[in-house]
């Protein structure tokens, strides 16, 4: 098995469709000449030329609606913004035209969309370069919203992404872009909606996605030296949502704690948290607790920002109390 | 007012054909406005009479394998696409054999056949939906042209301006046709518009433009087609914009009491039906025909009618399909 980064994994599996599909195209700004801001879309021009690998000025509404209109029409658009920030300025497009286009239409304009890029808060980027927003994004009916953890989920999830016919929201995070991981030479799709445990473990489930994986995993260790057993259920996706992977965990543990980058209100904790509670209420034996970014723009000053983001040791202090 | 006067049999046939469609967009949106004060229809319901012309004229000059992207006042586009009326008025009607099978309404007519991609409701949204279309023919080498429709309200929203200059730097085959009907909803041009006139925009982005007055079909489809012809050849877009008004108010629920009454019948006096009318009895056309032309158009607008009011709504499975596609 070869051991890929996260944004090696990315950039294969672009290719690997890329490849196979003629209608594919990658377009976005600075994804060409410049190589990806991020290094996502490294050597893809030289390998597909300037009609395939496409930049664009910056005009996120713009070419975010060429990518619509496009996939109306047959292409199979992937779409990079920068980073997630920036699609505040094209959430017109993504949500009125690419979500409804085939429900208002009656079933007409299917969207084999991607949009994707770097998301995530963190990295004393300040307020407006470091936010989470997949919550915004799975809010929406007719959206799928991807958010991998690891080089082989984001391998896989992508090639997935690409070949659905619906829009794609699919969100990297920018602090794994460089971490390291398994990921079999074999080509291989992970499907959409389909969770993992990441762990096994008895006494509390913890549901998370995208980069809080790391901190789930960093409390469970040290969990662990105190004798609490702690079961991860990276859901990959939130749209379409492994709701079975999430109950069956909590029926065995009897407790649940969501971990997520986003902000508290409103965010898609609260709807597992609901889920749950609706769900497998007689399994619980404490209310779901969330550990979330805190309900504020994100600082510039260090200690701030690391007082705002979620972090491991915030998680295990949750559950000692859960536990109690 | 001044008449061409169509000099020949041809030009008299073509004439009356446009004349044809433009009557079939009147009396389709004096039905559903009937329609509409007694309930059968909902939501909002934005009607072009008045601008009859500019869609006719502007879409005769496409093939049908060119598209057409239109905005929430999508009646007439569609009609003069050549949409049949009848699933056009059923769509109105919420029915299932409504051209969107209901899930539309009035601003969000699509026919994937006819090349008819959308009724969109969001001003100015659509015009880099129309380039993003226009794209796909360059990526595909197709010759396809894309007519893009929108209203001077949207050329100050950014929309207009980032899908206009992507269009440009990629000469992307399409035809951006302003239809200045001189008032966003309630707001007159001269309280949006920092230069009254939208054409001279395209100057911005180095892109070819025109300005025409939208009362007259045959000089619209003309000068369109200079734009459709020159997209076709690879030499990029055009920003035409087409001066016209509507005779209603914004949609049905607006009185329109920002305007004057002296305003709205000197343009009656222009209304573009009128006057193809006259010049197709300059041109011979004995009344008597253009009356039958009419009757029967109101008997398809009638049959129209009935088979919208006689259709069956969606089933209520509905509700659920169509939120995501069937999988590749």
């Amino acid at each position: 098995m070869a051991v890929l980064t996260y944004r090696e994994a990315l950039n294969r599996a672009m290719v690997e469709e890329m490849e196979k599909d003629p209608l594919i195209y990658l377009m976005g700004e600075e994804v060409g000449h410049y190589q990806g801001a991020y290094k996502v879309s490294q050597g893809m021009l030289d390998k597909f030329g300037e009609a395939r690998v496409i930049d664009t000025p910056i005009s996120e509404n713009g070419f975010a609606g060429i990518g619509v209109g496009s996939a109306m029409v047959g292409l199979r658009p992937i779409i990079e913004f920068m980073t997630w920030n920036f699609s505040l300025v094209a959430i017109d497009q993504i949500i009125n035209s690419a979500a409804k286009m085939n429900y208002m239409s009656g079933g007409q304009f299917p969207m084999p969309i991607v949009f994707r890029g770097a998301g995530g808060a963190g990295g004393r980027l300040g307020a407006q370069h470091s936010q989470a927003f997949e919550s915004w994004y799975a809010h929406c009916p007719g959206l799928k919203v991807v958010c991998p953890a690891t080089p082989k989920d984001a391998y896989g999830l992508l090639k997935s992404s690409i070949r659905d016919n619906n829009p794609t929201i699919f969100i990297e995070s920018e602090v794994l872009y460089g971490s390291k991981g398994e990921v079999p030479e074999q080509e291989y799709t992970i499907p959409l909606g389909l969770g993992e445990i990441k762990r096994k473990g008895t006494d509390i489930t913890i549901v998370t996605w995208s980069r809080a994986l790391s901190f789930a995993e960093e409390a469970a260790v040290i969990l662990e030296k105190e004798g609490i057993s702690v079961e991860i259920v990276d859901l990959r996706s939130l749209r379409p949502l492994d709701e079975n992977l999430i109950y069956e965990s909590v029926k065995k543990t009897n407790r649940a704690i969501v971990v997520e980058e986003g902000w508290p209100v409103a965010g898609f904790g609260a709807q597992i948290s609901h889920l749950i509670q609706k769900n497998v209420f007689s399994y619980l034996d404490h209310p779901v607790e969330r550990v979330t970014q805190m309900d504020v723009p994100m600082s510039y000053a260090a200690n701030l920002e690391r007082m705002s983001l979620p972090n491991a040791n915030r998680v295990a202090d949750t559950i000692r109390e859960m536990l109690r | 007012m001044v008449s061409s006067i169509p000099k020949d049999s041809q030009s008299v046939s073509e004439l009356q054909e446009f004349y044809r469609q433009m009557v079939l967009i009147r009396k389709f949106e004096e039905a559903a406005a009937k329609a509409y004060s007694v309930g059968k229809i909902g939501g909002f319901l934005h009607l072009y009479i008045g601008q009859e012309a500019v869609g006719v004229g502007s879409i005769a000059s496409l093939t049908p394998h060119d598209y057409i992207v239109s905005t929430y006042r999508d009646h007439g586009h569609a009609l003069a696409r050549g949409l049949h009326p009848s699933p056009l008025m059923a769509e109105l009607f919420g029915k299932a054999t409504g051209v969107s099978k209901g899930n539309g309404g009035s601003m969000h007519f699509f026919d994937k056949n006819a090349h008819f991609m959308g009724g969109h409701g969001i001003v100015g949204g659509h015009i880099s939906l129309a380039a993003g279309i226009a794209f796909a023919s360059k990526y595909r080498k197709e010759d396809s042209v894309t007519i893009c429709f929108f209203g001077e309200g949207a050329a100050n929203i950014g929309s207009f301006h980032e899908g206009l200059n992507l269009a440009a730097i990629w000469k992307l085959p399409v035809v951006f046709i302003c239809e200045n009907n001189h008032y966003a909803m309630g707001t007159p041009e001269y309280r949006a518009l920092a230069v009254k006139d939208v054409s001279v925009r395209a100057y911005a982005y180095d892109m070819a433009r025109d300005h025409i007055e939208g009362d007259e079909v045959r000089k619209v489809r003309d000068h369109v087609k200079v734009a459709v012809d020159r997209a076709r050849r690879g030499e990029g877009p055009t920003l035409i914009e087409v001066s016209t008004y509507r005779f209603r108010g914004h949609s049905m629920s607006d009185p329109a009491k920002y305007r004057t009454k002296e305003e709205l019948d000197a343009y009656k006096k222009k209304d573009p039906l009128m006057r193809a009318r006259h010049e197709l009895e300059l041109g011979g056309i004995k009344p008597e025909v253009l009356d039958k032309l009419e009757i029967d158009i109101q008997t398809q607008i009638d049959e129209a009618y009935a088979f919208a009011e006689n259709s069956p709504e969606p089933p209520l499975s509905q509700l659920h399909k169509y939120v995501y596609a069937e999988d590749k």
